[in-house]
């Protein structure tokens, strides 16, 4: 499955390419699912792009980590969750110097959180690559109440936090990492248009 | 373009080829303020001639109390600086345009390194005041020939993070080793000669530095060169441009509306369309493509010159 091509749209919304190899200087690379096999045909493309390498993998329902983890970085970890992996990643950007990469690779959800998390990091972003694999899953902050609701895959959906059915927009917060969700019903308090999947 | 006459409040030596200019308003008024990096256009009238030179403000960009500039003569230059050294002092009036900055720093870095050769200390001299004042983390790496040639000794403060690289002392500015081992989130900053330049950008791209965090501005004031003719499409004007004035000045000189802000070959604003061009387009701007400078259809009359049969401009 090759990276995910979106529909276009307006110009926040973010849009993702195939990753490309800086070659072999320090890099962190963190994949969630679908996202190893980005990895995986990044390394196809150029091997050396391992070599100083700090990879984090969260398999989702996914079981390419022993692929991923076939391709020798000096150091490989998998995580059960974003949340799981998150003190590693952290600690991985506040000991990087300039001249890192980050590769990102998997759902929306990660690349969102973790390009969030590296630019207030104070990584450029030119410094960021971001291939999507997988899921199309969004991360949504409701506008109202700010609770965030991972892994929305229709529109409308109702907030997690607040209850209010959210339309699901295409407009992000880099700084969030999370699409926009905004009361579908405001007006017409109860007249909800019919629940549709999220398309790519 | 909004300009003012200015009154020049102090004219000091800094180095036999260096003077330090002070402009102030004639009855004490505040000038706009600025940002750290800004440039304003001077304009000398020098017989004849309207010259209209751009130079780096260095003094303090919150005070408004005065500009302050430092101009380096260049004896084969086309004589805005031989002018501002031998034709100005204390006391004498000057039309000063609008700070523009088209070398500011970027305020979402970490830290900022700025690498300067020679004169081009001038922007960062601005910046200097603007990093300080804000707090921010900084390096400041000056280079320069000698002691002697040197006039940001006089203009810098003393501080840790500033050092001075002088290559008649053996101490020769490494641009690898001050890139090595920055912390994430800096951003760098040149300005100097070409070769200066062009060394930073290349430890930076060797050491895996994004495009977006490096900053460069050259020195660019057009260079002379031999005379050409040029047709105006829209005016009807065939004109010569002499060896010591630019293209841009031998259009004003002749009265023709053309919009200009930096007047080196960087912001863009003066971009004229080649309607038919015989010959070779001598391309000494930062702003057009490679391949729009060799499809010779796009010229920036600031700095760029020609050679060959016919030139005709969208004019
Ligand atoms: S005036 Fe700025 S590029 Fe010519």
């Amino acid at each position: 499955m090759p990276c995910t091509e979106f529909s276009p749209s307006i110009f926040t919304r973010p849009v993702y390419a195939d990753l490309v190899s800086r070659g072999a200087a320090p890099a962190i690379m963190l994949a969630d699912g679908d996202g190893a096999e980005a990895l995986i045909d990044l390394v196809a493309r150029d091997a050396s792009v391992m070599e100083q390498a700090h990879v984090m993998f969260i398999p989702l329902a996914t079981n390419h980590g022993a692929r991923l983890k076939a391709l020798g970085a000096p150091s490989y970890h998998e995580s059960p969750s974003f949340a799981a992996c998150l003190e590693r990643f952290q600690k991985a950007l506040a000991d990087a110097r300039m001249g890192t990469s980050l590769y990102l690779a998997g759902t929306e959800g990660l690349i969102g959180q973790a390009m969030a998390l590296a630019v207030a990091a104070g990584l450029a972003p030119g410094a960021i690559q971001a291939e999507h694999r997988g899921s199309i899953a969004r991360r949504m902050q409701c506008v109202h109440c700010k609770g965030v609701t991972e892994a929305v895959t229709t529109d409308p959906f109702v907030c997690s936090h607040c209850g209010l059915t959210l339309f699901v927009r295409d407009h992000f917060s880099r700084r969030l990492g999370a699409f926009q969700g905004v009361c579908v019903d405001a007006e017409t308090p109860g007249i909800v248009p019919p629940t549709q999947e999220i398309q790519p | 373009m909004t300009s003012q006459m200015l009154r020049v409040a102090e004219v000091e030596v800094l180095t036999p080829l260096v003077k330090r200019f002070r402009f102030e308003h004639p009855e004490g008024k505040t000038l706009p303020l600025f940002s750290g990096g800004a440039h304003v256009v001077v304009e000398m009238e020098d017989g004849e001639t309207l010259r209209r030179n751009a130079y780096s403000l260095i003094s303090d960009p919150q005070d408004g109390s005065g500009y302050e500039i430092a101009v380096r003569r260049e004896d084969r230059g086309r004589g805005g600086s031989r002018f501002m050294h031998t034709k100005v002092s204390e006391g004498d009036p000057l039309r000063v345009n609008a700070p523009v900055n088209l070398f500011a720093l970027d305020l979402r870095a970490r830290k900022h390194v700025l690498i300067a050769g020679g004169i081009g200390i001038t922007p960062f001299l601005a910046q200097l005041r603007q990093l300080t004042r804000l707090q921010l983390p900084f390096e400041l790496h000056y280079a320069a020939r000698s002691r002697a040639e040197a006039a940001g000794l006089k203009l810098l403060p003393q501080a840790p993070m500033i050092q001075v690289h002088l290559s008649e002392e053996g101490n020769r500015l490494d641009p690898g080793a001050i890139l090595a081992h920055q912390p994430l989130g800096t951003h760098v900053y040149t300005c100097g000669p070409e070769g200066l330049i062009v060394g930073v950008e290349d430890a930076a791209q060797r050491l895996n530095w994004p495009k977006d965090v490096f900053h460069s501005e050259a020195f660019l004031s057009p260079p002379p060169g031999k005379p050409f003719t040029v047709t105006l499409t829209r005016s009807g004007l065939t004109l010569t441009v002499a060896p010591n004035q630019s293209l841009l000045e031998a259009l004003e000189a002749a009265k023709v509306e053309i919009p200009w802000s930096c007047r080196g070959g960087a912001c863009g604003r003066c971009e004229t369309e080649v309607r038919s061009c015989k010959g070779r387009i001598a391309h000494h701007d930062h702003w057009l493509e490679d391949a729009e400078k060799s499809a010779q259809t796009k010229i920036m009359p600031c700095v760029s010159r020609f050679e060959g049969e016919e030139l005709l401009l969208d004019r």
